[in-house]
């Protein structure tokens, strides 16, 4: 008999070792699609109300394209950077579901705060895939304008992002677009950042104030797992979503390989932010299937029957099981897909490979709002620089042709 | 004597200092089973435990925050900083704690402790992993600086600023990391190798000095070798300690040269360069034939990969301002 009363009595129920990535998530993991592609229902959550049986067999459709195409995408760049044409490509593989799940539970009026790896995300708000390719292959720092498609930039920074969200809604909240009760203008925030970024202090800070006010935020986190080499154990002795009550906001895991149940999650999240309840915390649980970008090593730190595990659950097999068995799609559908993946992929590689350098000049004239007259001279006095060399490059040439007109 | 690239030598130089103090822990995220991203802390945790090296939750503030407690009760943490560009949740533990508890507590609590910095750019990394935040922490009072440029540097460096008692942010050039190997004698007398905080002749010359540290070391020799096949006598100082700045042997040198260049990857806008040229101009200004000049970064962030390299400092670059200066 343990003598520790206190823990015995107030403690969490703390998470093992063993109960790590090979766990199915508990029973108070949210899934409408088993990994064998039956429908399943739950208390809470439901997907496809108030839609007709076609209705939301075209729904159901339109995620297996999208992920689909996400893993497509996701493929080739990490070929692409085999090939040398990316500086790095951070991995979505196996988290599709959390992904289209999530994206297509947003209106257009929502904005997203991504990590680097929320590739199937921005699908979502129409980026174009290039956009993504062109930051890691290092022409750009991401060249999409956060503005057009209320999609902000990747950043890599841990956790940063999660205050930028909450800060957006506190705005969204100032403008009066909560609570309105009109479907075109309430807006929710949605911060996506990775079960390693729950032990930064931004973004338990952002708990902290999205709570404080009540924001129109989600705070959606992917649990695949892994921070590169550390589980998830190293983060939390208690399952991530249970922080948010501590914060004082509902937490909620979900399937994150079932993109179902995280849709009909996300839905329900941003529909409270929208409706002013306020900030939720809703967990995907699923697994970064790849390596953490295209320079890790994952044999060093994980087993490999965890990843043969965890590919029993593939979020895109589940769906193409549950349509071809109910008759949802016919084969022609699925080749349809699978041409428009290789177009996909076609484009992909030879945009990526054409796509232009910058010019270091243009490096000067995006730092400020209004150009400082030093670093404007810094920057003509290195085009002058550059210059020098042109001539005297010129002046070789020149040279040389002279030379040989002279031996003629 | 072992052949090691300045990876291996500071991989076996953490070791060396483990072995010898018990007290020493290393703290950072993936620093165990991963050996970190740049494997610099490789096979430590098989050999020393979990215990003494110390995977990390993903928190740089609490990192360093830790470690200052760990410091007070006695141990000597050697935290790494997995890149640059991730220090800064971490600044306000550094300059605001780590840089004055022996101040405030009036000697009575030491921060002997190490923050390990991969730091510099030319690896064609994504943003925030090219960064050189050096001056921001020699411009703090209590924190001391220092940067390797070389495997033998880095293998005794390593140990020397662990054995040190104050605080020491220790910044390695990841470009060099696994670029040029040198022969190590592990079995050398530690007490009577170059010591930690001092700066280094490593090229000799008479009508110009170069100032340069870490990844630029390579550079401004590359750049002294192409001056002198053009009969020009260029002497080159690997800097090493940035705080203190060893201004020793930079005055003996540009008295004897009356010229002098600093060359570094971070802005030069407030950075090192201009307190050398302060403080060269204010020891020598007699002997000076040009003004120091400053080759380094824009003044701008660190630029997409696919122009880092025309952003970085290179040999035209320091050649061009070496011309410069002999021409004055
Ligand atoms: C402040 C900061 N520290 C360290 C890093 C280096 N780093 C990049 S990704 C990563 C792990 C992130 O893990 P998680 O939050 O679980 O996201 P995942 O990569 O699994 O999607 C680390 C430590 C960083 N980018 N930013
Ligand atoms: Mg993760």
């Amino acid at each position: 008999m343990s003598s520790d009363v206190i823990a015995s009595q107030f403690g969490p129920q703390l998470v093992q070792g063993s109960q790590r990535s090979d766990a199915d998530g508990g029973p108070e993991l949210v899934q409408l699609l088993t990994p064998e592609g039956e429908r399943v229902e739950h208390g809470s959550f439901s997907f496809g109300e108030g839609m007709s049986p076609d209705e939301e067999a075209a729904l159901v459709r339109g995620f297996y394209r999208d992920m689909v195409l996400t893993r497509r995408i996701d493929v080739e760049a990490t070929a692409l950077q085999r090939h040398g044409e990316l500086g790095i490509w951070a991995q979505l593989l196996g988290q599709e579901a959390a992904q289209i799940g999530s994206g297509r539970a947003l209106r257009p009026q929502d904005f997203v705060f991504p990590t680097y790896r929320e590739h199937g995300v921005a699908w979502c708000r129409g980026l174009d895939p290039l956009q993504l390719i062109g930051l890691f292959r290092g022409v750009d720092q991401g060249s999409w304008d956060p503005h057009e498609h209320n999609f902000g930039l990747y950043t890599i920074v841990i956790g940063a992002q999660t205050l930028h969200a909450t800060g957006y809604a506190m705005g969204v909240q100032r403008d009066g677009s909560v609570g309105t009760g009109d479907p075109d203008r309430d807006a929710a925030v949605v911060a996506y950042f990775g079960d390693g970024a729950s032990s930064q202090g931004d973004v338990n800070e952002a708990f902290i104030f999205a709570a404080s006010y009540n924001a129109p935020v989600v705070f959606l986190c992917q649990n695949n797992q892994w921070a590169i080499s550390e589980p998830i154990e190293r983060q939390s002795r208690i399952p991530l979503y249970q922080r948010a009550l501590g914060f004082g906001f509902p937490g909620v895991r979900v399937d994150g390989n079932d993109v179902l149940a995280t849709y009909a999650v996300t839905q329900a999240a941003l529909q409270r932010a929208r409706e002013g309840q306020g900030p939720t915390f809703v967990e995907a649980y699923t697994y970064r299937m790849g390596a953490h970008t295209t320079t890790d090593d994952p044999t060093r730190y994980r087993l490999s029957s965890d990843l043969e595990n965890w590919k029993l659950k593939d979020p895109i097999q589940r769906v193409k099981v549950y349509l071809t068995r109910n008759g949802l799609v016919d084969q022609q559908f699925l080749e349809a897909v699978d041409a428009e993946a290789e177009e996909l992929g076609e484009r992909l590689r030879a945009g990526c490979r054409s796509m232009p350098d910058p010019h270091i000049l243009d490096v000067f004239d995006a730092v400020y709002a209004e150009q400082t007259p030093e670093l404007a001279d810094q920057r003509s006095s290195y085009a002058d620089y550059l210059d020098s060399f042109e001539d005297a490059a010129a002046a070789a040439s020149t040279g040389a042709l002279e030379n040989a007109e002279g031996s003629r | 004597m072992t052949k090691m690239t300045l990876a291996k030598a500071l991989n076996a130089g953490l070791r060396r200092a483990m072995e010898d103090d018990a007290k020493v822990l290393i703290m950072g995220e993936d620093v165990g089973k991963l050996g970190g991203v740049f494997r610099i802390t490789d096979g430590l945790q098989k050999d020393f435990g979990e215990d003494r090296v110390i995977d990390s939750p993903l928190a740089e503030s609490g990192i360093i925050g830790t470690a200052v407690g760990l410091a007070i009760r006695g141990y000597r943490p050697v935290c790494e900083i997995q890149f640059d560009g991730f220090v800064y949740p971490a600044y306000d533990q550094i300059v605001s704690q780590v840089a004055k508890l022996h101040f405030r507590s009036q000697g009575k609590v030491r921060m002997p402790m190490v923050i390990r910095i991969p730091f510099g750019g030319g690896i064609g990394a994504v943003e925030h992993h090219s960064e050189s935040p050096e001056a921001q922490f020699a411009h703090t009072p209590g924190l001391k600086v220092v940067v390797c440029s070389n495997p033998i540097d880095g293998y005794w460096m390593i140990q020397q600023a662990i054995a040190a008692d104050d605080p020491v942010i220790f910044l390695e050039p990841k470009r060099q990391y696994h670029a040029d190997k040198a022969e190590i004698d592990e079995a050398a007398d530690s007490s009577a190798v170059y010591p930690l905080f001092a700066s280094r002749v490593v090229r000799a010359g008479n009508e110009l000095t170069l100032l340069a540290y870490g990844p630029m070391v390579k550079v401004c020799l590359a750049s002294a070798e192409a001056a002198a096949g053009e009969g020009r006598s260029i002497e080159v100082i690997d800097l090493r300690t940035l705080s203190p700045l060893d201004m020793g042997l930079v005055l003996d040198s540009v008295r004897r040269t009356g010229r002098a260049v600093v060359a570094h990857e971070a802005h030069v806008n407030l950075g090192i360069g201009a307190e050398l040229a302060a403080r060269i101009t204010e020891e020598c200004f007699y002997s000076l034939e040009a003004p120091v000049l400053r080759v380094g970064g824009f003044d701008t962030p660190y630029p997409p990969a696919r122009v880092e390299e025309e952003w970085l400092p290179d040999l035209d670059r320091v050649l061009d301002a070496v011309d410069r200066s002999l021409a004055f």
